[in-house]
């Protein structure tokens, strides 16, 4: 039995099969609500709503030519979108949604998987820039160092504003710190902040306007993407589908107290509050311009880490005097 | 750090049409910049003498989808010059509502597709929903959207009803509104200001020296427009002022364009307030008398100047056409340098380049001898020669 459930946790719930539909479910919601924001209708034909939209653009993909560039190597170029593919996905199992135990650690829950999650959401930036530079494209090499110099940006806001909740909860347990703040609710308002900083930090490192600089296709084509075609654009695409869809659930867990109960209503909470955070990321989207590649290095070092920082102060003082 | 060359286009997002812009980069830093023309030739000119003056109104129009008023206006006051025709003042009149309700319309778009390359979509899908409300007035005077075929020569064709009048005013009213809006937005919203302001500098005296038109040549302090340099139409009696702006960057360029559009719905307003009445057109001759003129036209883009020759028959004997866009090349290139990369999009866009309207010749570059030159049709089929196929040839196996 406990091979069955293991197999169900890995492939069905909340492994491949969920994160996939619920991926492109979120990705039809952020494009249906950034059309809607543009006064735009969004997809409209494909299922009830263009619900289907998503899904049909991946299977499209899939049977679409594939290139490979003469001069780019064609392990690396041809294995990155399966390695990103599943570092994100291995990302996903860490999230507290079922199949953990709070009081015995087991092998997807345990002291550290914070530090985890935020590791295998870093590598895809990584696999983004290798993508870039082995394409021996000039406009993917630019996209690539400049996916390279956002990471110095974002990646330390981003660290410094997830952790500061786990401050308060004293745990580096995703479990954990969900069900302190469970108990705890109204110290969610000490890291108001944190998720505002993190959520920022969250836009940049999915590469959505403003922060879309690696990509920005009236500047550099399709930057870091510009050689790729085929099934490995279609894998690349569901990566950072399926990377909103982890990074906003862990947003989810350590700002808004994570999914309590069994199966369907933590299912439902789940949703819910990843769509939040969704929403935010794409009224983000719809507000702003694009920005130089400097200006974001300088917006993040100047504002983004200083309020990081603060809000490690605030947490370290309410340990304090909660402690 | 070394310096490479990349290609911008002529296959390119950001362009909509085709151009190569050659930039020479350091890292992120554009060192130089070469722009090369002549992908999008149409052989518009060497036809237009083949046409009588009545058919070249029409071709005239198709040189530029966005300003096809302008160049018809351009042509037609150039040919009512050579065969000193009076215009009647209503024909005068509708003739300047439809050009400056074409700049509205340019404007608009113009917005919009700065902001597009500036990777703001929001604003691009925000103008463009509001432009339809002037592309309709467009239609309502004139029956299409894009080629208005209102010019003739001698006045224009259509006449304005009480109706259209309203609706006109209605229109403008709402647009109006709008561009107050957006003038806000453009000039305030922090991430929009950030990617514009200083970039994309063109001193004054730089504009001065390199012919700079139209909105790039305001935006660089300089008062320069042909509608009050050189009033021609009715333009001499309506109150406007010219629209300029002192930072010489591409901000500037967004502040004149925003300002020239509410000064252009002012005029529209007035021009419908005091429509006099009267003819719209008078007969004009077949054949032109014989004489030369330039005609000087400001377009949404800037000075438009065409040149006519005519012989006394009822086709022209060169018809030349300088168009804004060809004016400000230059400039882009002096623009460009020691920018960003990131700048490339924004900076061209910002003269509001209308590429096809620019190519006037082709010239031939011989790759791998780099000699360069223009050649007549007959040299080209001389050398360019189809190989001949022996007709006794045996396959080899």
């Amino acid at each position: 039995m406990a091979i069955i459930k293991e197999l169900v946790y890995l492939l069905v719930y909340p492994g491949m099969l969920f994160l996939f539909l619920y991926s492109t479910f979120c990705e039809w919601f952020d494009r249906k609500l950034y059309a809607r924001l543009q006064n735009r209708i969004g997809p409209a034909y494909t299922g009830r709503f263009g619900i289907l939209q998503p899904v049909a653009d991946f299977f499209k993909l899939l049977f679409k030519e594939d290139i490979v560039p003469e001069k780019a190597d064609r392990v690396i170029f041809s294995s990155l979108p399966v390695i990103g593919l599943a570092t994100v996905v291995s990302a996903g199992l860490y999230l507290p949604l079922w199949n953990f135990d709070l009081r015995a650690p087991g092998f997807n829950s345990f002291q550290g998987d914070i530090i985890v999650v935020l590791y295998l959401l870093s590598l895809p930036t990584l696999i983004l820039f290798l993508a870039g530079w082995h394409s021996t494209n000039f406009f993917s090499t630019l996209g690539g160092v400049r996916v390279l110099t956002m990471l110095f940006g974002y990646e330390v806001p981003l660290f410094l504003a997830v952790l500061s909740p786990a401050v308060v909860a004293d745990s580096w347990r995703l479990a954990e710190i969900a069900n302190f703040y469970q108990q705890f609710p109204f110290l969610l308002a000490f890291q108001i902040i944190g998720f505002f900083v993190a959520v920022v930090a969250l836009q940049a490192k999915l590469e959505r306007t403003p922060f879309d600089i690696p990509h920005a296709e009236t500047e550099i084509v399709g930057g870091t993407f510009t050689e790729y075609s085929g099934k490995k654009l279609a894998f690349f695409r569901l990566m950072t589908d399926i990377e909103m869809v982890v990074g906003s659930g862990l947003m989810a867990t350590v700002f808004m107290a994570g999914f309590s109960g069994s199966v369907l209503p933590s299912l439902l909470i789940f949703v819910l509050k990843t769509l939040i955070v969704i929403s935010i990321l794409s009224l983000i989207r719809a507000t702003f311009s694009r920005i130089r590649v400097d200006q974001m290095v300088v917006f993040s070092w100047k504002y983004l880490t200083p309020l990081a920082v603060l809000q490690l102060l605030i947490s370290i003082i309410v340990k304090g005097i909660i402690g | 750090m070394k310096r490479i060359t990349i290609p911008i286009g002529p296959q390119h997002p950001a362009l909509k049409e085709p151009i190569s812009l050659r930039m020479t980069i350091e890292g992120e830093v554009i060192k130089d910049a070469d722009v090369r023309l002549g992908y999008n030739h149409r052989g518009i000119e060497k036809l237009a003498e083949s046409k009588t003056y009545i058919q070249n109104i029409y071709l005239m129009e198709r040189i530029c989808g966005i300003c096809s008023h302008s160049h018809t206006t351009c042509y037609v006051q150039g040919v009512e010059a050579l065969c000193e025709l009076e215009v009647p003042r209503r024909g005068l009149f509708i003739r300047a509502l439809v050009c400056e309700l074409e700049r509205i319309h340019s404007h608009y778009l113009w917005l919009g597709v700065a902001a597009h390359e500036a990777g703001f979509d929001s604003l691009f899908m925000y103008t463009w929903r509001d432009r339809e409300v002037v592309m309709d007035l467009l239609e309502i005077i004139s029956g299409n959207r894009v080629h208005y075929a209102i010019n003739t020569i001698g006045g224009v064709r259509r006449d304005l009803n009480e109706i259209q009048k309203e609706k006109i005013l209605e229109g403008v009213e709402f647009l109006k509104k709008r561009m107050e809006y957006y003038t806000n937005l453009g000039t305030t919203e922090p991430s929009f200001v950030g990617r514009v302001s200083g970039v994309g500098i063109l001193p004054e005296e730089k504009a001065m020296a390199l012919c700079a038109v139209g909105p790039t040549l305001r935006a660089s302090r300089i008062a320069s427009d042909i509608r009050k340099d050189d009033p021609y139409g009715a333009y001499g009696e309506f109150p406007f002022e010219v629209c300029t702006a002192d930072t010489c960057d591409v901000l500037g360029r967004v502040v004149v364009r925003v300002k020239e559009t509410i000064e252009s719905l002012n005029i529209v307003e007035y021009i419908i307030r005091n429509l006099p009445e009267g003819e719209i057109k008078v007969k004009a001759p077949r054949r032109i008398k014989e004489g030369e003129v330039v005609s000087r036209y400001e377009a949404p883009r800037g000075e438009n100047i065409h040149y006519i020759k005519s012989n006394g028959t009822d086709k022209p004997e060169r018809l030349k056409v300088r168009a804004p866009t060809l004016a400000n090349y230059p400039a882009t290139i002096e623009m460009l340098k020691n920018g960003f990369v990131a700048d490339i999009p924004l900076i061209f866009a910002a003269i509001d380049p209308c590429i096809c309207c620019a190519e006037r010749f082709v010239e031939i570059i011989d790759e791998r001898k780099g000699s360069r030159g223009i050649m007549t049709m007959a040299e080209i089929k001389r050398k360019f020669k189809k190989p001949e196929i022996k007709k006794d040839f045996v396959w080899p196996l």
